[in-house]
């Protein structure tokens, strides 16, 4: 084994490694608690790559109001979808899509993009 | 104290797309200061508000409704759903026109680029080209691919990367960009590549042309998209766009649909469409309503009768008066339950989700060993550009678009076309119950039965004008309110007899009815009528009554003047389309069970007509779901099919519940599948959908997966050891372009579904 290639086969273990931390071991970014005003839980989304914030919770009984402003055109995230709410909306891009619901039980809701990749969940207390 | 009058104001809100949006204005509103009360209605998209004028002010009002997150229209009526969807509709076309411009000005510069770096290819030609000079003409002819056509990838990639979210674009974005950056070196510092015997070779023509496949199947992809919500599209572009309105002074006006108001009286002419529900006030026609339910036949409407937004009328004429507008309409109705499904998520799909979310990163990994592998045990002098060119193969090859499109585009594509002919699927998940379904409980009453009894057989006793009777009958049953009495009447009707007047009308309680019509006392009930009347029931006609009472049917006696004169026979008709549809069920293997309140005798009757072997009789409404248990008890996946409110529980309980005809609300809620034909034709071609709709899923699936898990081995070189086999990473990109593409178009072959 030359020098080259304990370079590389070190390089890219340690890349490697270092990509299955950042994906799935990685702290996720914080959890959002829903503001409330008159009753309704309005939590604001920005969606880039990704749902931020992601971690949303929220109580339950109270109606909740997601507010999706959608700052790309990218087509990954062009839909959104809450299946255990059997919502599925398109959110077009540059604009705030707002999208209400009514958590009757608690539990932790998924959602995603249209093809399942970007993700974000929605804990109801 | 002060005393300030309130006042009211309207104001128009924007951006409501639900019923809780209305009632999140209105809670904002209610607690601004100073307001009295808000009723918002989502129907008209307008807000009653009642405020006190010195502490509150229309633009306060407003700045609620902003808060809340909506809009208040200044005055602009036009600015309805329909334009609101056109808008959103141009900025998607547009977004379409930018991604088709992207993949030419791809193509238009991989054109070039290939053969110009094919000239490597030839050494004589290779003498007389400045190679560095070539290679810069590359660099320059790809940047535009890469920072225009390609652009999306990367800034999408990079805004994936700051959430710990790697989508497909990540794929491309490392894959493209890993490719342009090592011939990047090799352009700008080839001494470095020179120096340790290696060719600077680059790989423009590879980032070029696997940007213009990428987009090539972006553009597919979404054409194909467009289509699989073209049910829908085309279910809400059945709306009228204006109403005649009768105005109170009687002069009629065209308004716009949005204007249309409750209560609003509407002409419909012949040929027109009927702009919104209501109740029919005068004028009779037939109207079309397969476009909502499904069925072919126009329905005829008299006064009294309900009108439904969307339908065509044909010849007639009739005005009627609005009692349901906007969101509450049967058709806003349907295209929201069928949303709601296409919203939803099929169990099936669950482990396409589960590896869809690792994919992206486990691909990366894949990626990055087989470049170290490719690097440490290739020859020294070919290690780092065979390292390179698999690595970049296992990153394009692995894109998993295909997974994630395979579920909801079919899922898409077969509720909207279910609602097409009037079967409603709820959810993704009923969808895929019913295809398991071996066993179809029938309700009888109102499922393979029309629910309302009818005139079989009329038989009058010899030298009887039966034309005479059946006026004298229906003349004394107009008068009566009993179901049986409105059965005789229908009849009648049908056969075009004469009103005539009757008088002294009394009911006998149990018996019949009687009454004097040309002043001659007419009888008609039950055999204890004529017993307690005196009157003998002459053979001509104990013969006919016993072979109808034989066939399971009600028979009814009629005496007029003392004499017994006829007897008809009433029972609930079998459906003319009934014994068809089960025939059609048990041809496509599935057992078909009824059950009904009626005697024994009865049910076997029904069933035989209908061809059916197993049934259960004098079963009592609460008994019901105890059946469809029954059934599961042995093993069965039960279909439940039924009507009426009592059957909600039943409903409820099977496997998976088919309400029939848009009834009842209690039972549709119960339902997996609402059928609004209110015939079982409707069974047959739900379950006929859920079939082709889950075999269309698993092939997605299979082609998703199997493309996945063999063309990732390939790309990293698996097989270049046996069959010293390598994927290019321009075939590889073709192969991914191709895959969504092919799993779209597979789910579009469920538009071509025929019901039958
Ligand atoms: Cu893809």
């Amino acid at each position: 084994m030359d020098t080259a290639e304990i370079f590389v086969t070190l390089g890219g273990l340690g890349l490697a490694a270092f990509v299955i931390w950042y994906f799935f071991f990685s702290a996720r970014q914080t959890a959002a608690a829903a503001s409330t005003a008159g009753g309704v839980q309005q939590v604001a989304i920005t969606v880039k790559g990704g749902y931020s914030p992601e971690v949303i919770e929220v109580e339950r009984g109270q109606p909740v109001q997601l507010s999706f402003y959608r700052a790309e055109e990218n087509s990954c995230s062009e839909e959104l979808l809450l299946p255990d709410f059997s919502i599925r909306r398109e959110l077009p891009a540059f604009r705030t899509t707002l999208i209400e619901l009514l958590p009757q039980r608690a539990g932790e809701f998924e959602f995603t993009c249209g093809m399942g990749m970007l993700r974000g969940r929605l804990i109801v207390k | 104290m002060n005393t300030v009058a309130p006042e009211t104001t309207t104001l128009d809100i924007e951006g409501m797309t639900c019923a809780s949006c209305a009632a999140f204005v209105e809670k904002s509103l209610t607690r601004t200061p100073g307001v009295q009360s808000a009723l918002v209605n989502y129907a008209t998209e307008k807000a009653t508000v009642q405020y006190l004028p010195d502490q509150a002010s229309p633009t306060t009002l407003k700045e609620a409704v902003v808060k809340a997150g909506y809009g208040v229209v200044e005055r602009a009526p036009d600015t309805s759903a329909a334009d609101r969807q056109a808008a959103l509709d141009e900025q998607k076309a547009r977004t379409y026109q930018q991604l088709k411009r992207r993949f030419w000005v791809a193509v238009g510069l991989a054109v070039v680029i290939m053969p110009l770096s094919m000239l490597m290819l030839w050494p004589a030609l290779l003498q007389r080209v400045n190679m560095q000079g070539l290679n810069y003409i590359l660099l320059l002819l790809t940047l535009p691919v890469l920072l225009y056509s390609g652009r999306e990838f990367y800034v999408s990639a990079w805004n994936g990367l700051r959430h710990r979210a790697a989508n497909m674009d990540t794929l491309i974005a490392v894959g493209t960009g890993a490719a342009f950056a090592y011939s990047l070196a090799a352009t700008v510092v080839p001494g470095f590549f020179t120096s340790r015997g290696l060719m600077p070779e680059v790989y423009y023509d590879t980032t070029a042309t696997i940007i213009a496949l990428i987009l090539l199947g972006k553009v597919l992809e979404q054409r194909a998209k467009t289509q699989t919500s073209a049910a829908m599209k085309s279910l809400l572009g059945l709306q009228a766009k204006t109403a005649r309105v009768v105005r109170p002074g009687g002069q009629e006006i065209d308004v716009p649909l949005e204007q249309v108001q409750l209560n609003d009286v509407v002409v419909v002419r012949p040929g027109e469409k009927v702009a919104t529900d209501g109740v029919l006030l005068e004028g009779a026609s037939a109207v079309d309503e397969a476009m909502l339910t499904g069925e072919s036949l126009p329905v005829e409407k008299k006064p009294g009768d309900a009108v439904f937004g969307a339908t065509l009328n044909t010849t007639g004429s009739f005005r009627f008066r609005v009692t349901k507008v906007g969101a509450d309409t049967m058709l806003a109705q349907i295209v929201k339950l069928v949303e709601d499904a296409q919203g939803s998520r099929a169990p099936i799909q669950r482990l396409a989700d589960k590896v869809s979310a690792i994919f992206v990163p486990t691909v990366v990994v894949i990626a990055l060993l087989t470049f170290v592998l490719w690097f440490d045990l290739a020859p020294v002098e070919s290690r780092l550009p065979l390292a390179l060119v698999n690595f970049v193969a296992v990153l394009i090859i692995a894109c998993p678009c295909a997974l994630g499109l395979a579920t909801p585009t079919a899922i898409m594509v077969s509720t909207g076309k279910g609602a097409e002919h009037g079967v409603l699927i709820r959810s993704a998940e009923a969808l895929e119950k019913a295809y398991r379904v071996d066993t179809v409980l029938l309700d009888k009453t109102g499922t393979i039965t029309r629910g309302e009894p009818a005139v079989t057989d009329f038989i009058v006793a010899p030298g009887q004008d039966a034309r005479r009777v059946l006026q004298l009958v229906a003349a004394v049953e107009r008068q009566s309110e009993h179901p049986l009495a409105a059965a005789v009447v229908r009849y009648a009707e049908a056969q075009d007899a004469a009103a005539l007047p009757a008088t002294s009308f009394r009911a006998v309680a149990g018996h019949g009815a009687a009454a004097t019509v040309e002043s001659q006392v007419v009888l008609i009930g039950n055999r204890r009528l004529l017993q307690e009347e005196g009157v003998v029931l002459p053979p001509e006609l104990e013969t006919p009554a016993a072979e109808l009472l034989s066939q399971a049917q009600t028979v009814l006696y009629v005496a007029v003047a003392g004499r017994a004169v006829g007897v008809l026979g009433v029972a609930d008709t079998v459906r003319n389309t009934s014994a068809a549809a089960i025939r059609q069920l048990q041809q496509q293997g599935i057992e078909v069970v009824m059950m009904t309140g009626d005697n024994p005798q009865t049910a076997a009757a029904v069933a035989a007509q209908v061809g059916i072997t197993r049934y259960f009789a004098e079963v009592l409404p609460p008994d019901k779901a105890a059946k469809v248990q029954e059934l599961q008890a042995e093993g069965r996946t039960v279909a439940m099919v039924g009507d009426g409110i009592n059957d909600a529980p039943a409903l409820a309980r099977a496997d998976i519940g088919l309400a029939i005809g848009a009834g009842t609300d209690v039972a549709m809620e119960a339902a997996g599948i609402t059928l609004m034909r209110s015939d079982l034709q409707g069974v047959v071609t739900a379950i006929a959908l859920s079939r082709q709709t889950i075999r269309v899923i698993r092939q997605n699936l299979f082609f998703a997966f199997i493309y996945n898990s063999l063309g990732i081995p390939v790309a990293a070189g698996l097989l270049y050891p046996v069959f010293g086999w390598l994927l290019s990473p321009m075939l590889a990109a073709g192969a991914m372009a191709l895959s969504s593409v092919s799993v779209l178009t597979n789910s579009l072959r469920l538009r071509s579904f025929r019901a039958n």
